[in-house]
């Protein structure tokens, strides 16, 4: 059924229909939405056989999630940006352990400086947690990507991350067609886990593994996120089959044939990619994009298949890893190896800054000249930086860096381009 | 239930042993057919006061839930001595995840097991004191404030023990440990400083809150079958000598953990929704010299030149645990 609804809105019936059983919440923005109206479908009786718990942390949230679902429930959360840093913990425990929780991640930038904004240093800091990642578009996939989501946790037993925009999907209101109950059934078996407390069958679960059998044990999660990149587009497909929509897979290609210059990147910012190459195409331009929707694991075949004739490619993302550049400039890199061709790395809509078409354009432009840097910050304000490091070159006792970089912007709180 | 009939003449007292009273007063541990959730062949150090009270408290539950028990465990000893893989102690289902969120993820089983209609297993989580009082406090509270249907279990030994003995929030004034050595003008754990979880967790006014040691073990299983009657939040805080921590002789945990409450350092009692209802009363109080000379850990408290001092601010906390939990007024009474 099409609707118009907020993105978070869509996310929670998307869950709904996915028949949690376990629901854990605790608010932080911007995913803060979606807990919200599950919870009201609990306990207005919409959501039935599911407990709707208000925890005191996202440590606990995650840790009534393993609970849950080490005890056979199908087990969902959501949070962003300082909430997952402050579980890490638990998110590492519960991929270690296989379980299957679903949480979505909003995804938002991390202080200090505090910033409520989007950008996605939260997941991408996870990358190594042994959780998968699916990255969405659009809310349309955001909802998708959920409902296989759970299939794909709960077939290989390792838990997934949907990643969304926080605000920027999480917030706007777009046109989603939202799946019947039937549809969500035929296509989502119930939860059978592979381990599971139970009086019956006593087990212990989580106990101390010495050197004997570390490497093995972790290896096997590696093998299954392995194992997750021919089922992720299998998933795609039976997905195709039921709810008749493209959705999820590993990666998308857009106007890649015969692309000189290939553009990654990952989640909403793929839709102000997409215009402005379709602006580019008409002037003749031979660019593509290349959009990777699964982060982890990380399909390194369909990235090179996608990228090993163009000439440059240009790695677009939202996050920054401080001292060496990239994250996912890095991981693409890694699929390229032994492939000549130039490489651009450009750190874009950290903490919300608007990645704008006309930014886009003179990016794109000077990247086909081979003008850019390896490491570009798309619109950073060269003068404000130089002024601080002057500042911070001259004095000691310089003061808090962001607040001297705010006055000499001149209190713009809300200025985005 | 087996039977053993009573050899020797004695009667009145539950000191001299299980033999002697009727066999539906006997302890949960008499029985041959216990549950032994926690069986032989773990590495607990020799004298080990949370083994043995782990294992009074759990197969308590076990009777009282007809064996329907799921148990956490947070990081720590409890967890250590009983694995690691592919060797379990555990005779019931048991989990570990980290250190600081054994009452979450019970909380988190709790639920499970509600939404699917099992409403006969029940879930104890168990923790020590460094992983109750310290970093599990967060977990522990925000279980207690939602009532959820969990027994959460302390053993408490009154400091970091599985790392090396070092202080933690339930560390006594005075003790050693490796992180308050007994060097410098006020050598040892300072004053003023702590918690006492337990009455804590009374100011939540969950349904029920006892503490124990593990030289009364029948009260100590009748607080846990107790326990077992309420739905919703309950604590048990048990009082466990560590004699690798302590500095004491591994045959005298027992004689430790009496000494703890008849020195009325340790005071054991019961509350129910935030009241109390019972203290376990003490017929003669006893100097606290008599509890802190044979722990090594107050060692230097009885030097050449013995600190009278802190020994007096010491007896002076056992005076208020007395006053305040009302141990003797039984005794006075009489």
């Amino acid at each position: 059924m099409l609707k118009q609804i907020e993105g978070s809105r869509a996310v929670a019936e998307a869950i709904a229909l996915c028949r949690p059983e376990v629901i854990c919440a605790y608010p932080i923005s911007p995913q803060t939405h979606i807990v919200e109206a599950l919870g009201a479908m609990v306990k207005g009786g919409e959501l039935a056989k599911c407990e709707f718990i208000n925890v005191e942390s996202e440590f606990a949230a995650m840790s009534v999630a393993i609970g849950a679902s080490a005890t056979g429930a199908r087990a969902y959360t959501a949070t962003a940006s300082q909430g997952l840093l402050y579980m890490v913990e638990a998110v590492y425990n519960a991929s270690g352990l296989g379980l299957p929780i679903v949480m979505t991640v909003a995804n938002r930038a991390i202080g200090a400086p505090i910033n409520i904004w989007n950008d996605h240093s939260d997941s991408l800091s996870q990358r190594d947690s042994g959780w998968m990642q699916l990255f969405a578009e659009t809310n349309q996939e955001a909802l998708d990507l959920h409902i296989q989501a759970f299939k794909l946790a709960e077939e290989l037993s390792l838990p997934v991350m949907v990643c969304m925009d926080g605000f920027i999907l999480t917030h706007a209101y777009e046109r989603v067609d939202m799946p019947t109950q039937q549809q969500v059934d035929d296509y989502l078996p119930p939860y059978e886990p592979r381990q599971v407390l139970d009086p019956r069958e006593p087990v212990s679960i989580g106990a101390m593994v010495g050197p004997e059998a570390f490497m093995e044990v972790r290896y096997l999660a590696h093998a299954k996120q392995m194992q997750a990149l021919e089922r992720i587009p299998q998933l795609a497909a039976e997905f195709k089959q039921i709810f008749g929509r493209d959705t999820g897979g590993l990666t998308h290609t857009y106007r890649a044939e015969d692309a000189e210059t290939m553009v990654v990147a990952m989640g909403s910012v793929l839709g102000t990619i997409k215009d402005t190459v379709d602006e580019m195409r008409d002037d003749g331009h031979r660019i593509g994009v290349l959009g990777i929707t699964s982060f982890r694991p990380f399909p390194l075949v369909q990235v090179r298949a996608a990228l090993q004739h163009a000439k440059r490619v240009v790695v677009l993302e939202k996050s920054l890893a401080v001292g060496i550049g990239g994250i996912l400039s890095t991981d693409v890199r890694m699929a390229l190896s032994g492939i000549q061709l130039h490489g651009y790395t450009v750190v874009a809509g950290l903490g919300g800054r608007a990645i704008t078409r006309k930014s886009l354009h003179k990016l794109f432009r000077e990247a086909e000249q081979d003008a850019l840097q390896p490491l570009t910050f798309l619109d950073l304000d060269w003068g404000v930086v130089n002024k601080q490091l002057a500042r911070e070159r001259d004095m000691r006792r310089s003061g808090p860096a962001a607040e001297n970089m705010l006055r000499d912007i001149g209190t713009v709180a809300s200025r985005i381009s | 239930m087996s039977f053993q009939p009573i050899k020797f003449y004695q009667t009145g007292t539950f000191t001299v042993g299980n033999r002697l009273l009727d066999p539906e007063q006997r302890s949960v541990q008499s029985h041959q057919d216990r549950s032994n959730a926690i069986n032989s062949g773990h590495r607990a150090c020799q004298g080990c006061g949370e083994a043995l009270g782990a294992r009074y408290a759990l197969d308590a539950a076990m009777e009282a839930t007809d064996s329907q028990l799921i148990a956490v465990n947070a990081t720590g000893c409890l967890e250590v001595f009983t694995t690691p893989y592919p060797e379990t102690s555990w005779q019931l289902p048991w989990m570990h995840s980290v250190f600081g969120n054994a009452a979450a993820v019970a909380t988190g089983i709790a639920a499970a097991l509600k939404v699917k209609g099992r409403n006969e297993v029940r879930v104890v989580a168990q923790g020590g004191d460094g992983g109750t009082t310290d970093i599990g406090f967060a977990c522990l509270s925000g279980m207690f404030e939602r009532n959820d249907d969990v027994l959460y279990i302390c053993y408490d030994n009154e400091a970091y023990m599985n790392t090396g003995v070092q202080r933690s929030s339930a560390t006594p004034p005075a003790a050693r440990t490796a992180t308050t050595m007994p060097v410098g003008p006020n050598p040892g754990n300072v004053f003023g400083q702590g918690k006492f979880v337990p009455a804590i967790a009374m100011a939540h006014e969950i349904p029920y809150v006892a503490t124990a040691t593990v030289a009364d073990l029948r009260d100590l299983e009748a607080k846990v079958k107790r326990a077992m009657e309420f739905r919703g939040a309950r604590y048990i805080h048990i009082f466990v000598p560590c004699p690798l921590g302590w500095g004491t002789a591994s045959h005298d945990t027992i004689r430790i953990a009496r000494l703890a409450h008849e020195t009325g350092l340790f005071p054991v009692f019961e509350a129910e929704h935030g009241e109390l209802v019972s203290a376990l009363p003490i017929r003669r109080q006893v100097p606290v010299e008599e509890y802190l000379k044979p722990q090594k850990r107050f060692a230097h408290l009885f030097g050449a030149k013995p600190m009278l001092e802190v020994i007096a601010r010491i007896q002076a906390r056992a005076d208020h645990n007395i006053r305040k939990y009302g141990m003797l007024q039984e005794e006075e009474a009489l």
